[in-house]
């Protein structure tokens, strides 16, 4: 995480950390004598800082030591969630041709391995002569989330805001949930993820997903640790067609980044509907039918494919 | 049976050192678990991406192997318990076998499914953050309780033959003495004991009934909990517990023949006993192909889009192969050879319960993995490997050093322990006796 724009939760706990070394600390080992911080000269910047036992401390800004490895939200409060919402995204068919700008960025943003695709875009054709269509899939954050109920130690929940998560600290590597999901939306880290040291020793986060640990389950997140910020998924603003629209079913609002829509409105007027309704699985990702298109049906995709196998074997 | 003196049935029964081909195939076993080890050490160290199972195909052999195992065991209760309790008398010598069967097969069912997990070194999570929800745990607890009733099954009977085998302990020269006397010392055949053992045993066999149906149920319940096409049916669990009760009598018709060339037991693994195993092996081949008839024919009827690519997979596609040989294996040709009375015989019997055992682990297979690879949405944006599954040579290794862990068990328990009951055998001919 940047430091610069270093949240202020960030700052509250970096202060609670540097308050509990001044009340936990007796004369007998002052953590400000001379002799401890022969190191760090006085900036002169003082901060205001809340101590444990709440009052209000000034201290010097040089004594505050950056906590670098901390993670974004305990993991207590990442299965709670952000109260008082529920998070919904809109894919709009008609305007996906198979860009992929949302899995680049998706597969980026989480440092998955080469090969693993947490969105995939789909060429569908529902019967011999009904129209072929582009159909990106995410993790349908479902409100009866199958993989949730065979999980054997909750290391897959829903959260209060609808969205579901993994904890790939507690993760067994049964593949049950993989079974489970009728959208095929899992995917199994079977090697090791190859990932720069940096990131291989973060700590997990089930907001941020990352990073991805080898023997566990992954799968789209709902970039809960940008939702978090109030900002929205990779996806969405990695797509130039506008297709992926995200948003809180709370407030009724979802965009897509440039335009702004009351999700009820949209859903209503654009026929809106969910994918395998008669599972009972009830998903919080809705799409728009694939009509008036901006873009004709091209799958350049299978030649593109078809390619890539020759050249391998 | 015959009427043969105590003194004449004791020392018949005690365990033989192994003999040259005894050697042999002890070595082979270990040979073969070494490899299987081997196997799992390289996929403890690069993790599962040694086997052949990607995204679609994630649960291959390993999975399919875990429910061979769980099916085999329940020939366990099936022997032991159903026989016990409807006074079934001419199953008496073949209690032990099917019991030894059932512990060592859910032993391995135990192992198979943590080879088979991702993270194995977080195995405690499922006793730390268990969630009774979810069919795995249901799995936990039935399975260990399955195993605990089934070693006890194993060790009531045993505790008055090890009072004999130490009595006899000079004649046999035995060095595993120590271990009978910790093991069934304080066993003094006692009026009161006898009692006792024989309420336990009785207890246990009723309560080993319907954890014996929990068993195998919840495990087809891993699958027919999904959605999947080829999974999600009501008919899973009769239909697993039926296939199980025929593989396991197909083990016993095995062990039989290969423990009664072994140990030349011709008199107390008669004839008859093969005959009677014979036609209760037939009858559970009829059970099950009438579930098979359920499970595969009335989807078939329909042909529903998400089942049409998976039924006509199995019955004319890339699996039809397999799928075929697996039904006449299991099932058509048992009942064509058993039919018969000539069939019947030891060895022709031995010919068709190695056919059920075969045949039912290629059906756990086709049970397992086309339902994977025909999924809701069609495969794709993944490499090409993960379009197909054929296994890796380290989850052959693994499957096939479980399995011959299993007879390892079985052979090394023949070897320290009676494999017919010493104790209750002689009973049964006293009655005869008195008859």
């Amino acid at each position: 995480m940047n430091t610069n724009d270093s949240s202020r939760r960030d700052f509250i706990v970096t202060g609670l950390l540097a308050g509990a070394t001044l009340t936990g600390c007796s004369s007998r080992h002052n953590p400000f004598d001379n002799e401890a911080n022969t190191m760090i000269r006085p900036s002169g910047k003082m901060v205001k800082l809340l101590s444990v036992n709440g009052e209000v401390i000034e201290v010097d800004e040089a004594f505050l030591k950056p906590v670098p490895d901390l993670p974004p939200v305990s993991n207590t409060e990442a299965r709670i969630g952000i109260p008082g919402k529920k998070f919904v995204m809109v894919i709009d068919l008609s305007r996906c041709k198979s860009v992929k700008a949302c899995q680049t960025a998706c597969n980026h943003a989480h440092d998955l391995n080469p090969g693993e695709n947490w969105i995939k875009v789909y060429p569908m054709q529902d019967a011999e002569h009904t129209a072929p269509y582009w159909e990106p899939t995410t993790c349908m954050h479902c409100d009866e989330p199958p993989c949730v109920k065979v999980c054997p130690v909750d290391a897959t929940f829903k959260r209060e805001d609808g969205i579901v998560l993994i904890d790939s600290d507690r993760c067994i590597g049964c593949r049950f949930c993989m079974a489970a999901c009728p959208y095929s939306t899992r995917v199994f880290n079977w090697e090791a993820p190859q990932l720069p040291k940096e990131i291989a020793e973060k700590p997990y986060s089930c907001e941020t997903s990352v990073p991805q640990k080898i023997g566990t389950v992954g799968k789209c997140d709902f970039c809960a640790d940008m939702t978090r910020k109030g900002e929205l998924p990779h996806c969405v603003s990695a797509c130039p067609n506008g297709v992926f629209f995200f948003g809180d079913m709370v407030e009724d609002t979802v965009t897509n980044g440039a335009e702004t829509f009351r999700f009820s409105d949209l859903i209503r007027d654009k026929a809106g509907y969910r994918l395998m309704e008669d599972l009972g699985t009830k998903p919080s990702v809705y799409y728009l039918p694939p009509v008036n298109r901006n873009f004709p049906f091209e799958n350049k995709d299978d030649q593109q494919e078809e390619k890539k196998e020759k050249i391998k074997s | 049976m015959e009427i043969l003196a105590r003194q004449k049935i004791i020392s018949d029964l005690l365990p033989k050192k192994f003999g040259w081909k005894g050697k042999i195939w002890v070595a082979v076993l270990i040979l073969i678990c070494m490899i299987g080890i081997f196997a799992y050490i390289r996929q403890l160290s690069s993790g599962l991406i040694v086997t052949s199972m990607r995204d679609y195909a994630s649960w291959g052999i390993y999975i399919s192997n875990f429910v061979f195992f769980v099916a085999i065991s329940l020939v366990g209760s099936l022997i032991t318990a159903v026989l016990r309790l409807t006074n079934v008398h001419w199953s008496t010598p073949l209690t032990r076998i099917a019991e030894i069967i059932a512990v060592s097969a859910i032993t391995f069912a135990s192992i198979i499914i943590i080879v088979d997990m991702g993270r194995p070194d977080r195995f405690y999570n499922l006793f730390l953050h268990g969630r009774l929800q979810s069919p795995i745990i249901w799995d936990v607890i039935v399975i260990t309780t399955y195993f605990f009733i089934s070693l006890l099954l194993l060790y009531f009977p045993l505790l008055p033959d090890f009072n004999i085998m130490l009595q006899a302990k000079k004649e046999a020269g035995n060095r595993f003495n120590k271990m009978y006397a910790f093991l069934g010392s304080f066993w003094k055949n006692t009026p009161k004991q006898k009692k006792i053992s024989r309420r336990s045993i009785n207890i246990l066999s009723i309560t080993i009934i319907p954890v014996a149906f929990a068993i195998h149920t919840v495990t087809s319940w891993l699958f027919a909990t999904t959605y999947r096409p080829g999974w999600d049916s009501t008919n899973f669990g009769a239909y697993f517990i039926s296939g199980a009760f025929l593989v396991g009598a197909g083990a016993v018709l095995v062990a039989m023949y290969v423990f009664r060339r072994a140990y030349e037991l011709e008199k107390y693994i008669t004839i008859d006993n093969f005959d009677r195993m014979g036609k209760i092996v037939v009858m559970l081949a009829l059970v099950y192909l009438y579930f098979n008839v359920n499970e595969f024919l009335v989807p078939a009827f329909k042909m529903k889009k998400t089942d049409a690519d998976h039924l006509l997979g199995l019955f004319t596609g890339e699996y039809s192969g397999v799928f075929w040989f697996a039904i006449s294996t299991s099932m058509f040709l048992p009942i064509l050879i058993l039919i018969n009375r000539k069939g019947r015989k030891p060895f022709p019997a031995f010919i068709a319960g190695t056919l059920v055992v075969v045949g039912s682990w290629f059906k756990r297979y086709l049970i397992v993995t086309p339902t994977l690879l025909h999924p809701f949405l069609p495969m794709h944006d993944v490499p090409e490997s993960y379009r197909h599954y054929f296994p890796s040579w380290e989850e052959w290794a693994i499957a096939a050093g479980s399995l011959a862990g299993m007879v390892l068990i079985i052979t090394i328990f023949a070897r320290i322990f009676p494999i017919i009951p010493i104790q209750e055998t002689i009973e049964e001919t006293e009655k005869h006796e008195k008859v």
